[in-house]
């Protein structure tokens, strides 16, 4: 090691390194710099032991009170549901017209209910379920597959045509482009449904059969529709795909079919409940 | 004179230094990488996981041609709010057939580990499209042309057989029948996708029956996200870690 001396501007020893002529001042970190860093490396010491840390031959050291961020996300999520259902207690087992009559069911289901609905329903049935083109509004009494509380839940629960065992399932035959009626049968039929609703247009006797003979197995004699089926009310003003002559006949030439995704498995079981809840609440239910 | 002291012999060869911290750094990423590929514990394996089917492959080529990865992750974190916003933590067998992996970092739009069958094909279309005809206060560009340009299949035999080539299990048979699969899974009903992957259905996704899109392929790869893995048959409990 090469000579310590002291360097008489600064009056700081040098550390005794050279390089071509030029000296090295000693300036030592601050004290307290230094001691927090040797705490760091004590305290990096103390958390081998209590964190999982070290690979070993066939494992690895798992630390003194097995944390886990598996188990404390799980725990964390249940505690959560656990908190939230404290007044609540016993719903999961109530039936659904006991949620919609005990208050702090409903309560707890409304809540549970809107917040669920709005990262999983509105992006089809709107932030105010109002529905779509193609995306049934869920804010009136018109109901395809039925606007009972025990209807809704099932609805939610499978799906409808969602490739689930249970879904809802019904598919109305291509009338016009399997050639099961004509073109101008069609329309004449389009024509008489659209008359139902609409004082404006006039249907014909022609497509009042043609009706009764196609059509009425389903939508009903009266053509009120049959929840059964899934087959929808044709008299009211309600339209899924569109209304007026042309977009009816679209539609028995070849039908749109709605896919609603099933949720039992995806959400929990509370959830749904609270989604029936929540959704027979808004203004339609039965 | 200690071991120490001769660190003039590292401070004065730039080359030995170089050496050095070569085997410095190597010690520490070995130490921290190689065990977790023996670890029994740090490799899980799950039941239902499939590699993805040749037009789902390609739905995800679009994916990262698209650049969709910039604003959505795929992976769900342990943690609850995540839990109950987009359900099962993500598994790292997951992403086993995820060559590179989706994971992501930045989430301007949603999680999409599990939107698979989240919401119908038909959402995905119409949301595709143009996303403010269903979510008005989405900020996602729209992708419209994508329901017209026609799927390339020229090529999909030889991401199949590079997907195979680093690791996934694909046979000569997947290889060989990959163009005419990606067809096929377009098609409603069609049963020969489904004889080779399992459990992937075969439909027409984007609603357009006369030919297969790259919106075809784009929906068939976001509708399986997330689905493969039964986690009503997956136990937390024998799976902590």
């Amino acid at each position: 090691m090469a000579q310590q001396e002291l360097d008489h501007l600064s009056g700081q020893t040098t550390t005794g390194h050279e390089w071509d002529g030029l000296k090295e001042l000693n300036t030592p970190l601050p004290k307290w710099w230094l001691y927090v860093f040797y705490v760091c490396i004590v305290w990096a010491i103390g958390y081998w032991f209590v964190y999982p840390s070290w690979p070993l031959v066939s494992d690895y050291t798992k630390g003194f009170f097995g944390p886990s961020m598996r188990s404390a996300a799980i725990a964390d999520y249940e505690g959560g549901n656990a908190a939230r259902l404290a007044n609540a207690s016993g719903l999961a087992d109530a039936p659904l017209d006991k949620i919609k009559s005990t208050p702090a069911f409903l309560e707890f289901a409304m809540a549970n209910g809107k917040a669920a609905f709005g990262d999983n329903c509105a992006p089809c049935h709107g932030s105010g379920a109002t529905g779509g083109p193609g995306f049934p509004n869920l804010q009136d009494d018109d109901w395809m597959w039925g606007g009972k509380l025990e209807d809704i839940y099932q609805t939610i629960r499978f799906g409808i045509r969602s490739g689930n065992d249970k879904m809802r399932d019904m598919t109305m035959p291509n009338f016009g482009k399997d050639g099961i009626l004509t073109k101008e049968q069609v329309a004449d039929v389009a024509t008489y449904v659209m008359s139902l609703s609409d004082t404006a247009v006039k249907g014909t006797d022609s497509g009042k059969q043609l009706f009764a003979d196609n059509c009425a197995s389903c939508h009903g004699e009266d053509a009120k529709g049959n929840i059964e089926m899934g087959a929808p009310n044709l008299t009211d003003k309600i339209w899924l795909y569109g209304s007026g002559v042309a977009a009816v006949e679209v539609q028995v030439n070849q039908p749109k079919h709605g896919v609603m995704p099933a949720w039992e498995g995806r959400l929990d079981p509370i959830t749904i409940k609270s989604l029936a809840v929540y959704i027979h609440s808004l203004g339609g239910g039965k | 004179m200690s071991l120490i002291e001769k660190h003039a012999v590292f401070e004065k060869n730039s080359i030995v230094l170089l050496v050095g911290i070569l085997i410095a750094v190597a010690i520490g990423g070995l130490v921290e990488i190689v065990p977790l590929f023996y670890l029994k514990s740090t490799i899980e394996k799950v039941e239902g996981m499939r590699p993805f089917t040749p037009l789902e492959l390609a739905g995800r080529n679009i994916y990262i041609r698209e650049g969709c990865y910039l604003c959505h992750s795929q992976m769900i974190r342990p943690m609850r709010d995540e839990i109950e916003r987009y359900g099962h933590f993500s598994l790292a067998a997951e992403s086993m057939y995820d060559h590179p992996f989706q994971w992501g970092s930045k989430r301007t739009g949603p999680d999409l580990a599990r939107v698979g069958n989240k919401y119908s094909d038909k959402w995905h279309v119409e949301h595709l499209i143009n996303p403010r005809s269903v979510v008005p206060d989405s900020v996602m560009p729209g992708y419209p042309f994508l329901a017209k340009a026609e799927l390339d299949t020229k090529h999909i035999d030889a991401v199949v057989r590079t997907n195979a080539l680093v690791g996934v299990p694909y046979t000569d048979d997947m290889i060989a029948n990959a163009a005419a699969d990606a067809v096929a899974q377009a098609t409603p009903d069609d049963a020969t996708v489904a004889k080779r992957y399992g459990k992937a259905v075969s439909r027409d996704f984007d609603g357009n029956p006369a030919k297969v899109t790259e919106l075809d392929a784009v929906i068939a790869y976001l509708q399986v996200l997330g689905t493969m893995v039964d986690f009503t048959r997956y136990d937390d409990k024998a799976n902590v870690r």
